[in-house]
């Protein structure tokens, strides 16, 4: 058990140097705006007076050594600047647009396992059927739908033509109250608060722009399950198990569908990265208010303080998603624990 | 290249998917060539009279909020479309490999630098840097194809050294140093051709995931400026409309979109089988 | 009323679904076996061996489909039955071991608990007492400390650990029948025969039945009571062990068992049957070592010397977790794959240097070849310290023509882009600097007419040809640039035995014709006995004894050597 927390350790301290190249690219965008970054961060409004004033808040008047340690300390602090459009602090309106956002990604990205692993395992366990077929075309048709087109016609068709789905502007209707805030995640909160009601309009509200976002994640998961259950299945291991004539069962999931889920893992990092930058595509599509839109309204608006800090934390949240999934992997896997 | 050819069209028969893909794919190539020579109308020409018509015998694809012919806005936002994802792989295709195959084969210090790079810029959500890219560089349509090329290029880079590191011990490669040979002419003659296919259906499934980055970044409003035709943008104008029923305007820009990009993941497939049969997924 | 046979194979036809449509792999194929008797199945790749053996148990894979006649196991039809019978039989009643054991065994599971699944499959076990009867099984396997390996994983243990726990999976649920396919390839020859050594005994015990496949006829003459030989999806002869070697009917028999080299066989003997009797054979080799020559050689330089040889690797990652910046400890320094070794090589004498994997002989050879650099010491060659040259500049120097190399593996040294001709011209064209088409084109074919290679065969691409031509053309391609010294890593070793034969025939007369010294590689004593004069031994980075081949084949000075020349597995009539 010692040698699995030295483990952890190690893990963690992996993560460091990717932090260190992310704070290195951050800083680097941020510096590499052309002519004079100050006038950018000042905003379009700003005066001689102001823009002097942000030269001398982002140290831009000293060496690029200095500027990139202030940059780092103010990081430390939690400062990623003000953002123009609203006067606020970045990080505050970063963090108050989390929980919508990640309610948003981890529903899409739930339904998408769902759908997609059972999905995945039955064609790699029958080559050739129908359901191979479907899972093959589903694949390569999903990898090619650009969400913001899945969700507008997604929206035409549920919204338009249907009226199922109530109109495609935010979390919830105008009629209906956010529940109090715990964890931000209004299924979550409306659930604690006790109120079905708006459990159900928020449940109708997320539907579709998971759906979305769920259908462009189905095709690498269904894709990867298909493979690695494919290549199990004819490993040399499982080829033992059935000469031991161990059941189907224990053959399917003991024995295939535990190695398979190795490499799934960490294909679920990469299609939760993409899910993050489809997020900001769906958030604009549904009028969804997540750090998004707002990174979106930011750049349309040269909100640069903004954007950067956007990337940022993106990344930053990358990283630890990443790092939980390194974690979980050393648990199941013995051999991740061994090699380097 | 007879034994190619005839390989070609055994795999060709064997899936008539990849004969169609194939096909589409021809087609695209000369609507990019030869757009505006095939648009009926003027893709920028307004017509405030004739806004948001149906698509009828006279405008296919129906006209949009300004009177614009969609279906010759399609047709033109082509050639823009497919040249920057073509510019954006093959950027990062001769840089990715190059770094790549330089990492795979020499290892020691030149691997280490090369993968923690590669790795920084994996450790992004993709999309998200090509943002932060575009931002910081300017709202251009170069600085796009510089930010996709960037964001594809760790795909080529890991290609390129996996490909290249199985091979840099192979049999036939030592047999080359013994044959006098020096390391860069191993690298070009010896390892990098027998790297090629692999990357092949690399480059060809990375086209399509190029021009959604592409289209995705013009529709949040980056890049492509709005009179210009191109699909994301097309698209992006088009979903006002949509709640309220005009759904053309959305429609086939984006089913061209769609089309390219399936087109292109076709023939990654197709290529795959071609390349080695035995990979088939 | 006669007891019908324990295992009956009968008219037994396979068809595979190719991309070259329907190929035939079994063909009429018929074998019976006693309880309790050991069938040898032999033949080379492509025989049918395994498919006769997933065919009884029902483990074909999905293109693959009984085309004609039956299987029976104990009055049950095997080919018949259903897929739910089948398995209630598999592992209970009939059980298989594998080549490639730790590939075999699930890489994510405890040993312990891959042991404990087939007990509770077949209710040997109960909840309670399977961990009990797991870790009883490892210890009748003869794996030490069987309570802690219970819990390893298969990346922990070595190969000849791996083959155990399969045999106690095997071995669980006391079935009648043992299928091993192959089990001893890919482990290293001692551990080949201790594995072999445990199935026999294990078996025996039981009074089981076993069908032991394998290519080897010295492992199936060996442990088998009865062989049946068979060639292309046919069974050309079955026989008791003693009758098949002493008095093989069957051609294709008494081609086997010349091609498969004996402790006592000559070169001549291994295509005897091919090529007629051999009575008129070419003198031994061994008069090279006579005192008179001898003493000429030693008048003429060596031409290779290889003076106190090291080769030292950086330690491997300590186990555990440690801060990055911190060093090995110094007292590790590193391992050593190769630890001081020193040899010489006469003109026009052969070498053998003879051990088990991982005991430095491979990377003495790339040292040697120049393709690596030693941490330290000489190897003068031809009058010239070369270890004066980086490896990755050596190709510039004059001497790189002067030694050359043949590789394990024919196919994975054949740059799958270039033709045979391409292949041998390229070091013409590096080396000799020979730049007219024409000129190129006609060395080449004489290299094709020197190694016996078809002039047709040389615009064929590497998977256009056979093991044996390949090997030929990989052969051509080394002594194209005229080499003093060739370097032969293990150059048959992926090749059937019959392909063997003759290559070592082409090369032997290679040697002769072209006056050339090898330095030749290999696991196989008996093999390199039948090339070189001299052997060295090599365990663990160290000669551990080095002299005449026959010498140290069949006297033995030291342990070690014993235990190789022990582990190699053939057919000896006194001990029947």
């Amino acid at each position: 058990m010692p040698d699995q927390l030295l483990q952890i350790g190690r893990r963690l301290l992996q993560a460091v140097p990717s932090v260190i190249g992310i704070v290195i690219i951050s800083f680097a965008l941020t510096r590499a705006l052309p002519g004079d970054p100050a006038v950018y961060f000042a905003g379009a409004m700003a005066d001689e007076e102001s823009i002097a004033e942000v030269r001398q808040a982002l140290g831009l008047d000293r060496s690029l050594v200095e500027q990139f340690f202030i940059y780092v300390s103010n990081l430390l602090q939690g400062d990623l600047g003000l953002s123009l459009n609203t006067g606020l602090p970045v990080l505050e309106e970063l963090l108050t647009r989390l929980p919508a956002s990640l309610e948003l990604t981890f529903t899409g990205l739930g339904l998408a396992v769902l759908i997609a692993v059972p999905l995945g395992m039955l064609a790699a366990t029958r080559p050739g059927s129908w359901i191979d077929h479907l899972c093959r075309v589903l694949v390569t048709a999903g990898v090619s739908l650009p969400t913001f087109f899945t969700g507008l016609f997604l929206i035409y068709i549920f919204y338009f033509l249907l009226g199922w789905a109530p109109s495609p502007l935010g979390r919830l209707d105008i009629l209906y109250l956010p529940p109090p805030h715990v964890t931000g995640f209004y299924l979550i909160d409306s659930l604690l608060a006790g109120d079905s009601e708006t459990f159900w309009a928020a449940l109708r509200q997320l539907v579709l722009p998971a759906f979305t976002l769920g259908l462009f994640a189905l095709a690498p998961i269904a894709r990867m399950t298909r493979a690695s259950m494919l290549s199990a299945l004819g490993s040399e291991y499982v080829r033992t198990a059935r000469a031991n004539g161990l059941s189907h069962r224990k053959v399917l999931f003991t024995y295939a569908f535990r190695n398979a889920a190795l490499p799934l893992l960490t294909t679920l990092g990469m299609v939760f990265s993409f899910l993050l930058g489809a997020n900001v595509l769906v958030e604009k599509v549904f009028a969804w208010p997540g750090i998004g839109l707002f990174a979106i309204e930011a750049l349309v608006a040269s909100d640069y303080a903004a954007v950067q800090g956007f990337v940022l934390s993106m990344a930053l949240l990358f990283v630890v998603v990443n790092l939980m999934i390194d974690l979980l992997l050393t648990l199941i896997d013995p051999r991740v624990s061994m090699s380097d | 290249m007879k034994r190619f050819l005839n390989h070609f069209f055994y795999v060709m028969s064997e899936n008539p998917v990849t004969v169609f893909a194939f096909s589409l794919f021809i087609l695209i190539i000369l609507t990019a060539l030869f757009g505006p020579w095939l648009a009926p109308y003027d893709p920028l020409a307004t017509q405030a009279a004739n806004a948001l018509q149906p698509p009828s015998l006279q405008h296919w694809f129906g006209t949009d909020h300004l009177g614009r012919d969609v279906f010759s806005r399609v047709i033109v936002a082509t050639r823009l479309d497919l040249g920057i994802a073509l510019s954006a792989v093959a950027l990062s295709f001769f840089i990715g490999s190059a770094l790549g195959s330089a990492a795979g084969f020499w290892g020691g210090w030149t691997d280490r630098i090369i993968g923690r790079l590669s790795d920084t810029i994996m450790a992004f959500p993709l999309f998200v840097l090509a943002m932060g890219i575009v931002s910081a560089l300017g709202n251009s349509v170069e600085n796009i194809i510089y930010a996709t090329a960037i964001i594809n290029l760790p795909f080529y880079a890991r290609v390129a050294r996996a490909e290249t590191n199985v091979r840099r011990n192979a049999g036939y490669v030592m047999a080359a140093r013994l044959s006098g040979s020096s390391d860069l002419r191993i690298l070009a003659t010896q390892v990098f051709p027998n790297c090629l296919p692999p990357m092949m259906v690399q480059i060809s499934l990375n086209m399509g995931w190029a021009i959604l980055n592409a289209a995705g970044l013009s529709f949040i409003g980056l890049g492509v400026r709005p009179p210009d035709a191109e699909w994301g943008i097309m698209v992006a104008e088009g979903a006002t409309y949509i709640v309220s029923g005009e759904w053309w305007l959305a429609l086939f820009p984006g089913a061209a979109l769609m089309l390219a990009v399936f087109c292109f993941n076709l023939i990654g497939d197709g290529l795959r089988d071609l390349v080695d049969p035995l990979r088939r997924t | 009323m006669t007891q019908p046979p324990f295992v009956s194979i009968e008219q037994l036809s396979v068809d595979f679904r190719t991309r070259n449509g329907i190929v035939r792999a079994l063909d009429k194929v018929e074998l019976s076996i006693k309880k309790g008797e050991t069938l040898g199945i032999v033949g080379e790749s492509g025989s049918g061996k395994s498919v006769t053996a997933y065919t009884l148990i029902g483990l074909l894979d999905a293109a693959g489909r009984v085309a004609g006649g039956s299987a029976m196991f104990d009055g049950m039809t095997m080919t018949g039955a259903s897929e739910s019978q089948l398995r209630d039989l598999r592992g209970r009643e009939i059980s298989m071991i594998f080549q490639n054991p730790r590939g075999a065994l699930n890489p994510i599971r405890p040993v312990g608990k891959q042991i404990e699944d087939v007990l509770l499959r077949h209710a040997r076990a109960s909840r309670q007492n399977a961990r009990a009867k797991a870790i009883e099984m490892l210890q009748q396997v003869r794996i030490v400390e069987p309570e802690k390996r219970y819990w390893s994983f298969p990346f922990e243990l070595s190969g000849g650990m791996c083959q155990r726990v399969m045999i106690a999976i095997a071995l669980a649920c006391d079935p009648r029948l043992l299928i091993a396919d192959e089990p001893t390839t890919g482990l290293d020859v001692t551990t080949q025969k201790a594995t072999m050594d445990l199935i026999r005994d294990l078996t025996r015990e039981r009074n089981m039945a076993v069908i032991l496949i394998t290519h080897d006829l010295g492992m199936a003459a060996a442990y088998a009571d009865r062989i049946i030989v068979m060639q292309q999806g046919q069974v050309v002869e079955t026989a008791d062990v003693k009758t098949l070697f002493t008095r093989p009917a069957h051609d294709y028999t008494k081609k086997l068992i010349a091609a498969s080299p004996g402790p006592y066989s000559e070169l001549d003997d291994l295509t005897a049957v091919t090529n007629g009797p051999a009575d008129a054979k070419r003198p031994r080799r061994v008069s090279a070592a006579d005192p008179g020559q001898q003493a000429a050689a030693a008048a003429n330089k060596f031409l290779l010397e290889v003076i106190d040889l090291v080769k030292e690797y950086p330690h491997r990652q300590k186990q555990g977790w440690q801060w990055p910046w911190s060093k090995p400890d110094d007292a590790d320094s590193g391992f050593r794959a190769v630890d001081g070794i020193s040899f010489q090589i006469k003109r026009g004498e052969s070498l053998g240097l003879v051990g088990e994997s991982g005991c430095g002989k491979s990377t003495t050879s790339s040292i040697i070849a120049r393709l690596l650099d030693p941490t330290s010491g000489d190897i003068i060659f031809n009058g010239q310290n070369l270890t004066t040259f980086r490896a990755d500049q050596f190709a510039h120097q004059p001497q790189r023509s002067l030694i050359q190399m043949v590789f394990q593996d024919p196919t994975e040294s054949l740059n799958p882009r270039y033709t045979a001709l391409d292949a041998i011209a390229e070091p013409l064209k590096r080396l000799k600097k020979i730049t007219a088409a024409t000129e190129i084109k006609q060395r080449v074919e004489k290299m094709a007419d020197l190694v016996g290679l078809p002039q047709h065969l040389l615009t064929r691409f590497p998977h256009q040809l056979s093991g044996g031509q390949k090997a030929r053309v990989g052969i051509a391609r080394a002594i194209a640039v005229d080499p003093l010294l060739l370097i032969l890593d293990e150059p048959t070793s992926a090749l059937d035995v019959s392909v063997q034969a003759v290559v070592l025939q082409l090369l032997d007369q290679l040697k002769t014709e072209l006056g050339m010294s090898y330095l030749f590689v290999s696991h196989d004593l008996n093999v390199v006995r039948l090339l070189c004069e001299r052997v060295i031994v090599m365990n663990r980075g160290k000669i551990v004894e080095q002299g005449l081949a026959d010498e140290v084949l069949r006297n033995p000075k030291q342990e070690y050597t014993r235990i190789l020349v022990d582990s190699i597995p053939h057919f000896e009539p006194d001990n029947l």
